[in-house]
């Protein structure tokens, strides 16, 4: 597969799972703003900010101006409708490498977003088109299931999704251990209560965790949920046992297994699968995340390195 | 059939007749409400169908085109440019005898055509007998000096070829231009078929047509001949298609063919060159390229050695190609035959090589190079069509009778000007074909563009891309300037033999 095309399928993935994140953070927001004091919401849409890393976390912060930043802003390249239309012009370049069915989806989802226009009506009626943005991506990912080949140029976007969740999930976390009292492994309530459940609700995780631990709140078995639970697909172990399935793939199709992108991503597995909730805690979540994020942007730059963009000399060399 | 029927459908009858019979030779009627032979029973499918009905099929053909985004895009205007390919339905019909004829014709063209590039980039004897000017050639375009002694596999210059013809009023056919460079529209012509194979089931199999779905085969099968002598996989040479990329106007066409032939689809920022060897840059290392189908014009193709502001070729490409280590097809410059003043003596140089009289003629020319040929347009240039000898596509055109007398006054400054660039043809009345117009049926100028491909052997799909004029009365047929297409139906003639010619090629 040619280099251009395995880059152009992995960041079109990247932007398009970037989308559906901020679609669906912004989104639990706008949720969670309906019940709280008018005070306590204002000051949230800068954790929201901080859980981005988008910019415009510093000062004053006014709802339509978050707004036209997150969503709309073309000067932001991470704002949803950035994101749709960068994902769109990556397929676009190597729309002979996918089904015509993914490509009409992706046209389809940049259509509809190009077509929405930030006023009074549409603030009032957000909660569709956030929904939208996330169900478009998601019956993306379902058509490019059931329409492609699962061969190297499907893996590489499996990669870039992951790569991409693991990064935005890792930040997340880390914006949002920063400002609670250290997780205790008891029920919470109130104040307390509605973040941890917003936090569980921006990885769509309110329902698995329920499952597993019933609706009582308890911070550190959240932690631990969306840590470490090895089947839940918005979790940093779940995103990264897929990285390593996919390069696994990757290395023996293009005979190049024991180079250092699966180095990387062997290691943070590693981690990941042999860690209990408490030694973190301990040794605190925060540089465990750090850490999270720091492996995950190896990963992509050792992926970059050996399959996109490698040195000519060495490969002439070899 | 009834009179009445036959005006709703074919609007005849009323003063502002739509269905023009005039001097052009018509391709369905004999004489008006008299239909050829091959074309009877079309004919009288198109008079059962209610206009809705066949309004109807046009949509959903329409709209078949548009969801599969079989689209090309003008260059020069600024809103929107990607466009779909307007596409008639009612195919355009040649009977098998018609079509051993051109087919015949078209192979002898193009072997002459061959001889005389090789012959133009080494010894040059046709120059020294003074049967074609030297300085015409020299004086070219797209005439590459640097592929003076250089040698090409199988001695094939052009590989893929696109010649337009045109139907006379005496109903034969003509040779209007050879594209010889990187013809285009192959695309439709599939598209076209797969589309009307869904709109008229039964017609299609009832008349007995040829099938045109192995281009794509056909056309790998040819690159793959022409694999460079010291490639390493003669068997098994990497073969890929260069694209100038997505704003290329026929890069529908380029990810088309791509897929159909199972080739990778390559940039120019995805090769290099290390030591006169074409390295595609993937996944897995690099990775020897053998053979390009190049739909890049020679310009662009190495900064190193033709322009050197481009960006979409690959420095270095030429001298691996003069090592003889890539195949490029079609070669560089192959534009000096298809040059429209070289055209004037592509007959001789048939007689020169082959000691065969042509088997398709050329259209009149005069050449404004020729003190004499060029008096006599000058003062007739309301009844010709005047063209600029490189360009192609419908640009850089001045159509006689259709023309202001300020046009004609810029063409003739332009031609004092530079004599050599530009010659004229009488205008041509191009053959009619019903076309739907707004649910009716009405009478369209059309030529057509068989596609020829010449490797270890020359294959001709039967059929080929009928263009149209679709504005009233045009004789313009490129898609630039408002044409369409129509499926293109080649009949078998009884028993179902092998159609694909299969013609040993003069060389190695």
């Amino acid at each position: 597969m040619l280099s251009r095309v395995a880059d152009s399928l992995y960041w079109m993935s990247r932007y398009l799972e970037r989308a559906e994140h901020t679609a669906r953070l912004v989104d639990v927001e706008l949720q969670l703003w309906l019940d709280q004091s008018p005070e306590t919401g204002a000051g949230r849409w800068r954790f929201l900010l901080e859980g981005l890393h988008a910019p415009g976390a510093q000062g004053a912060v006014d709802a339509t101006k978050l707004m036209n930043t997150l969503v709309f802003s073309r000067s932001n390249a991470s704002s949803i409708v950035s994101c749709i239309a960068t994902a769109r012009e990556n397929l676009r370049h190597v729309r002979e490498q996918c089904s015509s069915e993914m490509w009409e989806q992706l046209n389809r989802l940049y259509l509809d977003v190009m077509q929405t226009k930030p006023d009074e009506a549409w603030m009032l009626k957000s909660h569709g088109f956030f929904r939208a943005v996330q169900e478009g991506a998601h019956l993306f990912h379902g058509i490019t299931d059931a329409t492609m080949s699962h061969g190297e140029g499907w893996q590489y976007i499996q990669l870039g999704r992951y790569v991409e969740r693991t990064d935005t999930l890792a930040s997340l976390m880390e914006a949002h251990f920063r400002r609670t009292a250290q997780p205790v492994d008891q029920a919470v309530e109130s104040a307390e209560y509605l973040e941890w459940v917003a936090l569980l609700r921006s990885c769509m995780a309110f329902e698995a965790y329920c499952k597993a631990h019933t609706a009582e709140i308890r911070p550190l078995r959240v932690a631990e949920f969306l840590i470490l639970n090895p089947e839940f697909p918005h979790s940093v172990r779940f995103s990264v046992d897929r990285i390593n399935a996919a390069l696994h793939v990757i290395g023996d199709l293009t005979e190049r297994r024991a180079k250092s992108p699966t180095r990387i991503a062997g290691r943070l597995r590693a981690q990941l699968s042999f860690s209990q909730i408490e030694e973190i805690m301990a040794e605190g979540a925060h540089a465990y995340l750090e850490n999270v994020r720091g492996e995950s942007a190896a990963i992509h730059s050792a992926i970059h390195e050996i399959y996109f963009d490698y040195p000519i000399e060495t490969e002439l060399a070899s | 059939m009834t009179a009445t029927a036959l005006s709703q459908q074919f609007r005849v009858s009323s003063s502002k007749a739509s269905y023009q019979f005039d001097a052009a030779y018509d391709e369905m009627f004999e004489a008006p409400g008299v239909p050829r032979e091959h074309y009877q029973a079309l004919h009288k499918t198109l008079l059962g169908l209610p206009p809705e009905e066949l309004r109807k099929r046009q949509q959903a053909a329409d709209l078949t085109f548009l969801h599969e985004g079989i689209t090309f895009t003008v260059y020069g205007s600024k809103e929107g440019t990607e466009k779909i390919f307007p596409n008639d339905l009612v195919p355009r019909i040649i009977p098998s005898n018609e079509w051993t004829k051109i087919e015949r014709g078209l192979t002898q063209r193009l072997t002459a055509l061959n001889m005389f590039l090789r012959d133009i980039y080494h010894e040059g004897r046709i120059l020294s007998e003074g049967l074609v000017p030297r300085e015409l050639v020299y004086s070219c375009k797209h005439f590459r000096r640097e592929m003076r002694g250089l040698n090409v596999p199988r001695d094939i210059y052009v590989s893929i070829c696109g010649t337009d013809l045109v139907r006379v009023p005496d109903g034969s056919f003509a040779v209007l231009e050879d594209n010889l460079r990187v013809p285009s529209g192959v695309s439709y012509m599939l598209a076209n078929r797969k589309v009307l194979k869904r709109v008229f089931p039964t017609m299609f199999r009832d008349y007995g047509v040829w099938p045109v779905d192995h281009y794509p085969q056909a056309l790998l099968a040819t690159l793959r001949s022409l694999a460079p002598e010291n490639c390493n996989y003669r068997q098994d040479p990497t073969t890929i298609l260069l694209t100038p990329g997505v704003s290329n106007s026929a890069y529908f066409e380029h990810t088309f063919l791509a897929q159909q032939m199972g080739i990778e689809l390559v940039e120019g920022r995805d090769l290099l060159v290390h030591d006169n060897i074409v390295y595609m840059r993937t996944t897995a290392g690099l990775r020897r390229v053998d053979v390009i189908y190049r739909r890049v014009d020679d310009d662009f193709l190495d900064p190193l050695c033709f322009r050197p502001d481009t960006i979409l070729g690959v420095p270095g490409l030429f001298n691996a190609y003069r090592a003889g280590n890539v195949t490029l097809a079609n070669a560089i410059g192959t534009g000096v035959a298809d040059d429209k003043a070289v055209y004037a003596y592509v007959p001789q140089i048939i007689k020169f090589y082959l000691s065969e009289e042509a088997i398709l003629p050329n259209v009149p020319t005069y050449l404004m190079s020729d003190d004499s040929q060029r008096k006599y347009a000058l003062e007739n240039l309301e009844k010709l069509v005047v063209k600029a000898v490189g360009e192609s596509g419908g640009y850089g055109m001045l159509i006689g009778p259709q023309s202001t007398a300020e046009q004609r006054e810029e063409f003739k400054a332009r031609i004092l000007a530079e004599p050599r660039n530009y010659i004229a043809q009488p205008t041509l009345s191009l053959s009619r074909a019903p076309c739907v117009i707004d649910g009716g049926v009405e009478s369209r100028h059309i030529d057509l563009r068989p596609y020829i491909l010449m490797g270890e052997k020359v294959t001709l799909v039967p059929g080929g891309l009928t263009r149209v004029a679709l504005r009233k009365g045009s004789l313009v047929v490129n898609s630039s300037q408002g044409g369409g297409s129509k499926d293109t139906w080649v009949l078998r003639e009884g028993n179902g033999e092998d159609r694909v010619a299969k013609i040993p090629v003069i060389g190695r």
